[in-house]
């Protein structure tokens, strides 16, 4: 019923024993995740949340350990870069970073190896991955979205959260929500996720949450026009923010004469796609 | 591919105005003192915060200077800026001139006092981040000097551009390929390839997300010369420079917005008046969205992030009031790592010590949010349950009706 994470992701947590770490994964093994250890070098060897998850010092022993085959990143921004390395070098094929604030330099580095090496990255600067009623690997709050057949993929966090919450007020279920996070350089973009809701066959229909910034949306339009079979609706975020501000998204700045939000909603309508005025709106473009 | 590093590099100039700080920017003279660092050739001279000192490097430099306002914007030259002086005397006089002059509302605290170049040619030769690209690419163009935003629009032929794999850096046959394209005679490539690759050391190096040489000349001794140099810093790794985050200049900021810095808020001052007070960045952008689709206009953009508690709520609260324009406040907080009771205490608390007949609306939703609100209705606040309608109540109450 979903993309990349499901009932059979096996979770490991990179920085489990911070604060954010551990209230986090709290909240995914309340949701039902099946986290299998967590790594935090120097902690090798414990046993945390009340004895239920194994720590280990590296990646790699953990991923020998236990299977690990998702892991999520909690780890502070000077030291996230070299968390998905080592995610990367062991063997985990998709990694989800929730860090904020990760210099663009190392993120250019990061996502020209990991493409080398096939590995997909979620994030960073995001809220991870929710696939309700089986998995939530990230902090998106799992009790504000239900089961269902909406794809949602977004750059915003509690924006996300929004459109979550809306849906289920209006009875409506989400395959998968993919965060895809707010930084100019990320893992994954709007395209990489529209191509795999395309593809999933328990996924009917889209809400693609977009902001200023870079034209991403604009190319996510020409991949909907082309390819996209399934309908898709839209909410595109900072149409009052004024040109050269960062509205702290580092991906969030209007740039020149490009990356308006009036250029976005234009290229979306363009390939029809609903492009609801304020959030609430998007279930009822959905019905 | 379109990349959008050109549109950032030319947009320095053109938006470089009053408190649009995307990164921290150096300034020229302290661009330049990197440069030199990394074997690029720059002219003689110094930074003078007076016109004494002025003076005094100009008579170093054998009389004939040229004076340049240090100021964090484009169009220094037109306004005034930049002036040649031929004896020590007049740089002296022109240095008074510039040093008492605010350029587009920024003061000169400092001017920078160059030795006069005899220019034969202008080029521009400039390193920034291709987003769209995910990677660096360097730009060069044998029209430089002139506001090179211009060329890329006019003439984009003119502008040649390559990108570097940042895991392999800037390879020698890539500058060779730029110096052949903007058809630099052969005697230069030496100089031109290690300014090149000393550029790439200096953005590398430094975290820049932005080195350019605008004009990098040709003298008439046929020296290549870097004459203006700009230096924009990522502000997510100035943890590992701090010796460029003390070169912050703060006259660029607000107050405000550098007192919201001071406690992990992003706020950003508008033209409305109507406070908000979001968690999130891409929530907060809505609520500045549905307010104007109400017929609002925001005051302000205001982003107290994930976990925010009682404190930094207090602090967001005062931020957004300092601003005389505000008629009504909005808040909106989606509770997921922020919790609603928490939002709550800090909105009473801060109302506590603020004391303000400004009229608020509040809206919570998600982790413990029922609490919040039986805490707000206990204060006789307003408050909504959806955003569409907390605009509107607070668009209301921005026009002065009463709403309940």
């Amino acid at each position: 019923m979903s993309i990349l994470i499901d009932k059979n992701t096996r979770l490991l947590v990179q920085g489990i024993t911070g604060s954010e770490g551990s209230f986090h994964t709290r909240q995914m093994l309340e949701y039902g995740t099946n986290i299998v250890a967590g790594v935090t070098p120097g902690k090798g060897g414990d046993w945390v949340l009340d004895g239920k998850i194994p720590v280990f010092d590296s990646v790699k022993m953990a991923v020998e350990a236990t299977g690990a085959n998702t892991s999520v990143i909690f780890v502070p921004a000077r030291f996230a870069p070299d968390a998905i390395f080592e995610a990367a070098d062991a063997g985990i094929p998709l990694i989800v970073c929730i860090t904020e604030g990760i210099p663009v330099q190392d993120m250019m580095r990061v996502r020209i190896y990991l493409d080398q090496k096939n590995v997909r990255l979620i994030g960073p600067n995001c809220p991870g991955l929710l696939t309700p009623g089986e998995s939530n690997v990230g902090i998106i709050p799992g009790d504000i979205s239900m089961p269902g057949s909406i794809g949602v993929v977004s750059r915003s966090g509690t924006l996300t959260y929004e459109v979550l919450a809306a849906l289920k007020q209006h009875g409506m279920g989400v395959s998968t929500c993919v965060g895809i996070g707010g930084d100019p350089i990320n893992g994954t973009n709007f395209l990489d996720c529209l191509k795999m809701f395309e593809e999933d066959p328990y996924t009917e229909k889209v809400v693609l949450i977009g902001e200023i910034g870079g034209t991403d949306e604009e190319r996510a339009a020409e991949y909907i026009a082309d390819h996209m079979t399934k309908p898709v609706a839209s909410f595109i975020a900072g149409q009052t923010a004024p040109p050269g501000k960062r509205m702290g998204h580092a991906g969030a700045i209007v740039e020149g004469g490009s990356g308006l939000a009036e250029d976005k909603i234009r290229a979306l309508q363009e390939a029809n796609v609903r492009v609801a005025r304020h959030p609430e709106e998007i279930p009822e473009l959905l019905v | 591919m379109h990349g959008d590093g050109i549109i950032f590099v030319l947009s320095y100039n053109s938006r470089s105005d009053k408190g649009e700080q995307t990164c921290m920017k150096l300034h020229e003279y302290q661009s330049k003192q990197i440069f030199a660092r990394y074997g690029i050739p720059i002219p003689k001279g110094r930074v003078a915060a007076t016109a004494a000192e002025a003076k005094q490097i100009a008579e170093e430099l054998g009389g004939r200077a040229v004076i340049k306002a240090q100021v964090l914007v484009g169009g220094r030259g037109k306004a005034g800026g930049i002036r040649l002086a031929k004896s020590p005397e007049e740089a002296e006089d022109l240095a008074t001139q510039i040093l008492a002059m605010d350029i587009k509302g920024l003061p000169v605290r400092k001017v920078l006092v160059d030795e006069a170049a005899n220019i034969e040619k202008e080029l521009y030769l400039g390193i920034t981040n291709d987003r769209a690209a995910r990677r660096p690419v360097l730009i060069a163009s044998a029209s430089g000097g002139v506001d090179i935003e211009e060329v890329a629009r006019k003439n984009p032929e003119q502008i040649h551009r390559v990108h570097i794999d940042p895991l392999l850096g800037l390879r020698d046959y890539q500058w060779r390929d730029v110096a052949v394209g903007m058809d630099l005679s052969k005697e230069h490539w030496r100089t031109f390839g290690a300014i090149a690759q000393g550029l790439w050391r200096v953005y590398i190096d430094h975290d820049a997300t932005l080195a350019e040489i605008n004009p990098l000349v040709i003298t008439n001794r046929n020296q290549l010369l870097a004459l203006d140099g700009k230096m924009t810093i990522d502000d997510n790794a100035l943890f590992r420079h701090p010796d460029l985050a003390e070169m912050r200049d703060l006259d660029v900021e607000a107050p405000s917005e550098i007192e919201a810095r001071k406690y992990g808020l992003t706020y950003i001052k508008l033209d409305g008046n109507i406070g908000c007070m979001v968690n999130g960045a891409g929530l907060a952008m809505t609520t500045m969205d549905v307010i104007k689709l109400f017929g609002g206009e925001p005051a302000n953009f205001l982003d107290i992030g994930g976990g925010a508690g009682a404190e930094k709520v207090a602090a967001a609260l005062r931020i957004i009031l300092s601003d005389p324009n505000v008629k009504a406040v909005l808040f909106n907080v989606f509770g997921g790592i922020t919790r609603g009771d928490e939002v709550a205490r800090g909105i009473l608390s801060a109302l506590d010590e603020v004391k303000t007949d400004i009229p608020m609306v509040v809206r919570l939703a998600g982790t413990h949010a029922e609490e919040g609100r039986h805490l707000l209705a206990a204060a006789d606040m307003v408050t909504a349950e959806t955003l569409a309608d907390a605009a509107q109540k607070v668009v209301a109450l921005a026009k002065g009706e009463k709403v309940r």
